[in-house]
C-alpha cells in the first residue's frame, strides 16, 4: 500500500511556520546574561520537529539543513556548549533562510539552497571543534539505521565464520535474552516469528531450541522475568544483516551471536534434535531437561570447532560485513530517493495568504447554538405563515422581531470569528527593529501596547506591509543616531511606539517616534520642487505634513535600501485607503511624529442612518454621528464670505450642503430650519445639511469599484429594502476634501 | 419586440458556428444598427431608475441593483455624443461583461431598441475609415454589411472602461463648476 | 482490531501517521504530548503505545517510565520515534522501558511494517 503524504503538506507547512515564528520570538527573548533552559528547549524542539517532519514528507533539504541547526541546539541544552551572540545571530538567520526554502516547497518550486548550504558550512565549522564521535552524525539521520548494525555486528565479529562463498546454508543464533526482556515489551516470540517468515520468504525455515539451564528453583522464579535462552536455526540463504535487524531493539542488552551454519552444523545439530516447533516450548521446560542439556554439551563441543574456523577467517568476513553495510547504506539511501513523495504541485497561491484560521471551540459551540435558533424561529415563522390571518399580526411581529435578533446575533459571532487580537501583525517587529537598528547602527527600545485589541483577519494581513513601511520610516528617517541625541539631551535609545485601540466603530493604530520629527520646511521646498505646490501657496503644519503622503515624495537625500525609495508614503495611504480606512500623521519638530492609522472593524457590514437629499437616499456611517440638529441661521457664523461654521460646544464646525458636495442639481438650500447632521472623521467635525432624516438600519456594504470606480467621498453602496441604491458617504474622505470646496453660491447668506 | 428580438431572447449563447463565424447581438440607437459579441451579453433588462452617482460623467446615468451587484448604467446615446431622448417603454439595457485584469466587470448600456442576432464571420467585416478620429472611433471594432445594412461592430472592452479620460472629463467638470 | 496510542507534538505527523494507520484497519487515538497520553492511556488499554521523544510537557522518555509503572502497560509495547541518530536517546528510552524505537525521517508503509511485526 502506498499513500500519498502530500494531503499533510499543507499542515506541515503551517505547523514549521509557526514553529518557525517561535523560534524567532524565543532567540529574541533570550537573556544571554541568565539563559533559561526552557526557552532553549523550546527552539530545540522547534527545529527539532522541522527536521522530522521534513524528512517525513521527502523535504530532504530541509531536513539535512535543519539536521545541522538542531545538532548545535542540542549542545547547548545539553550544557555541553555555552550558547552566544554569534550563535543567535546564525539561528536568526537560519529561521529566515528555512522561512525563505518552506515559501519555495510550498509553492511547489525548487527551493534555492545557497544561503542555507552557506550557513550549513558555518554550523559544521562551529561544530567541528567538538568530537570526533558525533561529527559522523552531522550527516543525516539516514545512516542512523546503519549504525545500529554496525554495533552490533562489531561485537558478533568474533564468532564469525567468514567465507564468501555464495551459497549461504543459514545461521545460527544465540539468544541470551536479559531477564528483564519482557519488560520492556519484547517478545521473543515474535522475534522468532519474524526470523520464521525471514526464512519461509526464501524457501527456508527455521528451529528454534529453548535451554533452560538458567532456570531458578520454582521459588526464586520471578514470573515476569525471562529465564529461557535460544538457539534458532535459521535455515535459509538471507543475510546476517537482515536477522540483526530484527534483534536490533534488544541487542544491547541481551546476549547474541550469530555463527553461519555450515553443513556439518546442520548434521550435528539434528541428530539432537529438540522440538522444532516453538508451542512445545513450555512441554520442554517441563520433561526435557535432560535433552536440553545433552544438547547443550553437544553444542558446546560444536561451538569450539566452529571457533577455531572461524578465527582465521576474521578477516575477511570484517570486510565482508563492512561491504554488506554500505550496500545496505546505499540501499537505503536509494529507497529513501524512491520513497519520497512527489512534490505538491500546488497552485502558485502565495504562501503569506494563509487560508486557514484557527478558531476556539466555544466559538464554534456558540454559533451552532444559535443557528438552532435560528431554525426555531423560522419554523414557527413558517408555521404561521401557513395559517394566516389578521388577528395573528402580532404574533407574526413578535416572530419577525425574533428573527431580527436571531440574524443579529449570529452575524456578530460570525464576524468574532474573523477577528484575531493585532499581536500577530506586531509579533515581526522585535526581530525587524533589532535587525534594522544594528543596520543603521542606532538604538531602539520598541515598545507594543494593545496587542488584544482585535481586527478583522484579512484587514490584519494587509495593514502589515503598511505598518513595516511605517516603522522602517520612523528608524531610518525619525530617529536620530546616539550622538545626535545625546546632544539634544535626549535618551541614548530613541524609543518607537506601537499601539492599537478600538475608537468608535473603527480600530486605531498608532505608530510613534520620540525622533527628530517632520521636517516642514524640507518638505516645503521639496513640494515646490516636484511642482506639488505653489511657491506662495500658505498651508497649515497639517497640510504640509500630509504631502508626504504625495506620489514620488521623498525628502531623503539618499535613497537607502531601508525605506527611501520615496514610492512608499503613498502605496502606504492607498494600500490604507482600499481597506476604507486613513492614515495621518502629526509631528512636532525635534520630538517626534505619530502616524494614525484608521480602520473600520468590518468590511461588509454597517449600522447606517439614512438620509435624503434631493430625491436621492445616503447613507451615514452611525458610529460618525454626533448629533443631529435643526439648524438656525442664528448659530451660524459666515467667515470668508462663503464658509458657514457653526459653534458647538468648544468646537467651531464648518458646515457644508451635501448636494454641494456631489452637485445635484437642486435649489439653492435654505439653512433656516435645515437639518444639520454633526459627524466626525478624523477627529474632525463637520456639520452636514441633508433635506430630511430617513431611518436607521443596518446596511451590507456592496462595492462601487467593482464595476465602476472609487467615487471621492463614497466609501461604497448598498441594497435598501425597496431594492433600490443607496451610497454611503465617506465621512474621513469628505474631510479631507479642502475646505475651500464649499465656495458654490448655492449656499444662502444670511 | 420583433420575433428576431424574441428569438435572440430565447437563445442559448453558442458564439460560434462555424471558424470564424461570431454570433452578435445587434441593437439600434439613433437610426445606425450597432453589433456586440453576444458572448459579452449577460441579459436585457427594460428601464429602471438609477441612483445617481455624483461626479460622474454624463453618460453615467447612476447604478443598478442587479441582484445584489452594483452595476453601472451607461447612456450609449451620452457616450457618442448623440442627441439624447427620452426613455420610453421600448427603451432597453443591455447588460455587458468583460474580463478585465482586475477581473469580471459588469455594466449595463441604455440603447433605443434591441434588433437582432445575426452571425457574421471576421473575414466579411472591414475596418472603419480611418478619417475621423475622435472618441466614438475607438470604440468601434469593425462595419459589417448583412442584407444591404451596415452593422458597427462596437469593442465592448474598450467601451466599458472608465479610465483616465473619465478622470479628466470629472475634473474638468469640477473646474467649471467653480 | 488492534488500538494504537500515537503521540507526537507535531500536528502534521500525527495526522500522517493516524491516516496510515487507520488506512490499516487499526484504531487510533491522538495525544499532543506524554501528559496528555499518560491521561488517555489511564482511561483505556491499548495495545500498542508509538510516541515522539521531543515533547512539551511531558517528553517521550518520562512518557515510557510512567506507563510502565501502571499496571495495565507492563508489558505493552512501547515504540519511540526518534530522529536521534546518536545512541544515547535510544539509551535513555531503553533504560525507561521502551521496546524499540523507529526512526524518523520514515515512511508509511516502514511504519505499517514495524507495526505489524509487533503486533502480528
Amino acid at each position: 500500500m502506498s499513500i500519498d503524504l502530500s494531503q499533510f503538506h499543507q499542515v506541515f507547512f503551517e505547523e514549521s511556520f509557526e514553529g518557525l515564528d517561535i523560534m524567532e520570538s524565543s532567540l529574541l527573548a533570550l537573556d544571554l546574561s541568565e539563559v533559561d533552559a526552557e526557552t532553549i528547549n523550546t527552539i530545540f524542539r522547534a527545529a527539532h520537529s522541522i527536521k522530522g517532519g521534513a524528512g517525513t514528507f521527502g523535504f530532504m533539504q530541509v531536513s539535512s539543513f535543519t539536521h545541522v541547526v538542531e545538532t548545535l541546539l542540542d549542545e547547548i541544552r545539553g550544557g555541553d556548549r555555552d550558547i552566544e551572540q554569534d550563535h543567535v545571530d546564525l539561528f536568526l538567520l537560519c529561521v529566515d533562510c528555512l522561512r525563505g526554502l518552506m515559501t519555495d516547497l510550498q509553492a511547489g518550486s525548487e527551493p534555492d539552497m545557497a544561503q542555507a548550504d552557506d550557513l550549513k558550512s558555518k554550523f559544521e565549522a562551529i561544530l567541528a571543534g567538538e568530537t570526533i564521535a558525533t561529527e559522523g552524525n552531522v550527516e543525516g539521520a539516514i545512516e542512523g539505521t546503519v549504525e545500529g548494525t554496525i554495533e552490533s555486528s562489531a561485537s558478533s565479529l568474533e564468532s564469525k565464520q567468514g567465507s564468501d562463498e555464495s551459497a549461504l546454508q543459514g545461521w545460527k543464533v544465540e539468544f541470551i535474552p536479559c531477564e528483564d526482556v519482557l519488560c520492556t515489551g519484547n517478545e521473543p516470540y515474535r522475534m522468532f516469528r519474524e526470523l520464521q517468515d525471514l526464512a519461509e520468504a526464501e524457501g527456508g525455515g527455521v528451529e528454534v531450541i529453548p535451554h533452560l539451564e538458567r532456570l531458578p528453583e520454582f521459588s526464586k522464579m520471578h514470573p515476569e522475568m525471562c529465564y529461557l535462552s535460544w538457539t534458532i536455526l535459521v535455515r535459509a540463504g538471507i543475510e546476517l544483516s537482515d536477522i540483526e535487524e530484527i534483534f536490533e531493539w534488544v541487542v544491547d542488552e541481551c546476549d547474541i551471536r550469530y555463527q553461519k551454519l555450515a553443513d556439518s552444523d546442520l548434521s550435528t545439530v539434528e541428530s539432537h534434535q529438540a522440538p522444532e516447533t516453538i508451542e512445545d516450548v513450555n512441554e520442554v521446560a517441563s520433561t526435557a531437561t535432560p535433552v536440553a542439556e545433552e544438547a547443550i554439551a553437544e553444542e558446546a563441543v560444536v561451538e569450539e570447532v566452529v571457533v577455531e574456523e572461524a578465527v582465521s577467517t576474521e578477516e575477511i568476513s570484517g570486510e565482508q560485513k563492512i561491504d554488506q553495510v554500505t550496500e545496505k547504506l546505499d540501499q537505503a539511501v536509494a529507497e529513501k530517493a524512491k520513497n519520497a513523495p512527489p512534490k505538491a504541485a500546488k497552485a502558485s497561491s502565495k504562501a503569506a495568504e494563509n487560508t486557514s484560521i484557527r478558531v476556539s471551540i466555544d466559538k464554534i459551540d456558540g454559533l451552532i447554538n444559535m443557528v438552532g435558533e435560528l431554525v426555531i424561529t423560522q419554523s414557527m415563522l413558517g408555521q404561521l405563515g401557513q395559517e394566516f390571518d389578521v388577528s395573528r399580526v402580532q404574533r407574526l411581529q413578535e416572530g419577525l422581531s425574533q428573527l431580527e435578533q436571531n440574524t443579529r446575533e449570529l452575524q456578530e459571532s460570525v464576524m468574532k470569528i474573523r477577528m484575531l487580537p493585532i499581536s500577530f501583525a506586531f509579533s515581526r517587529f522585535p526581530r525587524l527593529v533589532r535587525d534594522l537598528s544594528k543596520q543603521l547602527d542606532k538604538e531602539v527600545d520598541l515598545v507594543m501596547l494593545g496587542e488584544n485589541t482585535e481586527l478583522d483577519k484579512t484587514v490584519m494581513e494587509k495593514i502589515g506591509d503598511p505598518l513595516v513601511h511605517l516603522v522602517r520610516n520612523s528608524l531610518d528617517h525619525g530617529l536620530e543616531s546616539v550622538e545626535e541625541r545625546t546632544d539634544k539631551g535626549k535618551s541614548r535609545a530613541g524609543t518607537i511606539t506601537l499601539n492599537a485601540y478600538h475608537h468608535g466603530g473603527n480600530i486605531v493604530i498608532e505608530v510613534k517616534d520620540d525622533g527628530a520629527g517632520l521636517n516642514k520646511d524640507r518638505i516645503r521646498s521639496k513640494a515646490i520642487e516636484k511642482g506639488l505646490i505653489g511657491e506662495d501657496e500658505v498651508l497649515t503644519d497639517a497640510q504640509i505634513h500630509d504631502l508626504i503622503f504625495q506620489a514620488g515624495f521623498s525628502t531623503a537625500d539618499v535613497v537607502s535600501d531601508v525605506s527611501g525609495r520615496g514610492v512608499g508614503m503613498d502605496v502606504v495611504r492607498r494600500n490604507i485607503a482600499e481597506l476604507n480606512g486613513t492614515i495621518d500623521v502629526s509631528s512636532t519638530p525635534g520630538e517626534g511624529s505619530l502616524f494614525s492609522i484608521r480602520l473600520p472593524l468590518t468590511l461588509a457590514i454597517l449600522d447606517g442612518q439614512l438620509v435624503k437629499v434631493g430625491e436621492e437616499v445616503y447613507i451615514f456611517p452611525l458610529v460618525s454621528i454626533v448629533e443631529s440638529i435643526q439648524l438656525e441661521k442664528s448659530m451660524l457664523n459666515n467667515i470668508t464670505g462663503n464658509q458657514f461654521v457653526m459653534q458647538l460646544r468648544n468646537d467651531y464646525i464648518p458646515i457644508v450642503c451635501l448636494q454641494d458636495v456631489f452637485n445635484i442639481d437642486l435649489e439653492k438650500k435654505d439653512l433656516e430650519g435645515a437639518m444639520l447632521v454633526v459627524v466626525e472623521g478624523d477627529n474632525e467635525k463637520i456639520g452636514i445639511v441633508v433635506d430630511e432624516l430617513l431611518g436607521q438600519q443596518q446596511v451590507v456594504i456592496k462595492s462601487l469599484e467593482k464595476n465602476y470606480q472609487k467615487v471621492d467621498s463614497i466609501s461604497g453602496a448598498t441594497i435598501l429594502g425597496d431594492g433600490t441604491v443607496a451610497l454611503i458617504v465617506d465621512i474621513s474622505g469628505l474631510n479631507n476634501k479642502p475646505v475651500d470646496k464649499n465656495t458654490d453660491d448655492q449656499t444662502q447668506a444670511a | 419586440m420583433t420575433s428576431a428580438a424574441q428569438q435572440k431572447n430565447n437563445d442559448t449563447v453558442s458564439g460560434v458556428n462555424s471558424d470564424d463565424e461570431q454570433q452578435y447581438l445587434t441593437f439600434i440607437m439613433a437610426g445606425e444598427e450597432y453589433g456586440v459579441d453576444i458572448l459579452a451579453v449577460q441579459e436585457i433588462r427594460g428601464w429602471e431608475a438609477t441612483t445617481v452617482v455624483p461626479n460622474a460623467p454624463d453618460y453615467i446615468k447612476g447604478v443598478i441593483n442587479l441582484r445584489g451587484t452594483i452595476v453601472p448604467i451607461m447612456d450609449l446615446r451620452s457616450r457618442f455624443n448623440l442627441e439624447r431622448v427620452e426613455y420610453s417603454p421600448v427603451t432597453v439595457v443591455i447588460i455587458l461583461k468583460v474580463e478585465t485584469e482586475r477581473g469580471e466587470r459588469v455594466m449595463g448600456i441604455v440603447v433605443d431598441a434591441v434588433s437582432d442576432v445575426h452571425s457574421i464571420s471576421d473575414s466579411d467585416t472591414r475596418n472603419s475609415p480611418e478619417l475621423i478620429e475622435d472618441l466614438n472611433t475607438e470604440f468601434i471594432r469593425s462595419l459589417v454589411s448583412v442584407d444591404d445594412n451596415m452593422i458597427i461592430l462596437l469593442d465592448v472592452q474598450r467601451l466599458l472602461t472608465i479610465d483616465k479620460q473619465i478622470l479628466n472629463i470629472a475634473a474638468e467638470v469640477a473646474a467649471d463648476k467653480e | 482490531m488492534a488500538s494504537i496510542l500515537a503521540v507526537d507534538d507535531s500536528a502534521s505527523m500525527r495526522q500522517m501517521v493516524t491516516f496510515t494507520l487507520k488506512g490499516a484497519g487499526y484504531d487510533v487515538q491522538e495525544a499532543c504530548d506524554g501528559s496528555e497520553a499518560l491521561s488517555i492511556a489511564k482511561t483505556k488499554k491499548f495495545d500498542l503505545v508509538l510516541s515522539d521523544v521531543n515533547m512539551p510537557v511531558m517528553d517521550g522518555i518520562e512518557l515510557v517510565g510512567e506507563l510502565r509503572k501502571l499496571g495495565d502497560y507492563k508489558f505493552v509495547p512501547v515504540l519511540m520515534l526518534t530522529t536521534e541518530s546518536a545512541g544515547d536517546k535510544k539509551m535513555a528510552g531503553k533504560k525507561a522501558g521502551a521496546t524499540g524505537w523507529i526512526v524518523k525521517p520514515f515512511n508509511p508503509d516502514q511504519l505499517l511494517n514495524t507495526i505489524k511485526k509487533v503486533l502480528g
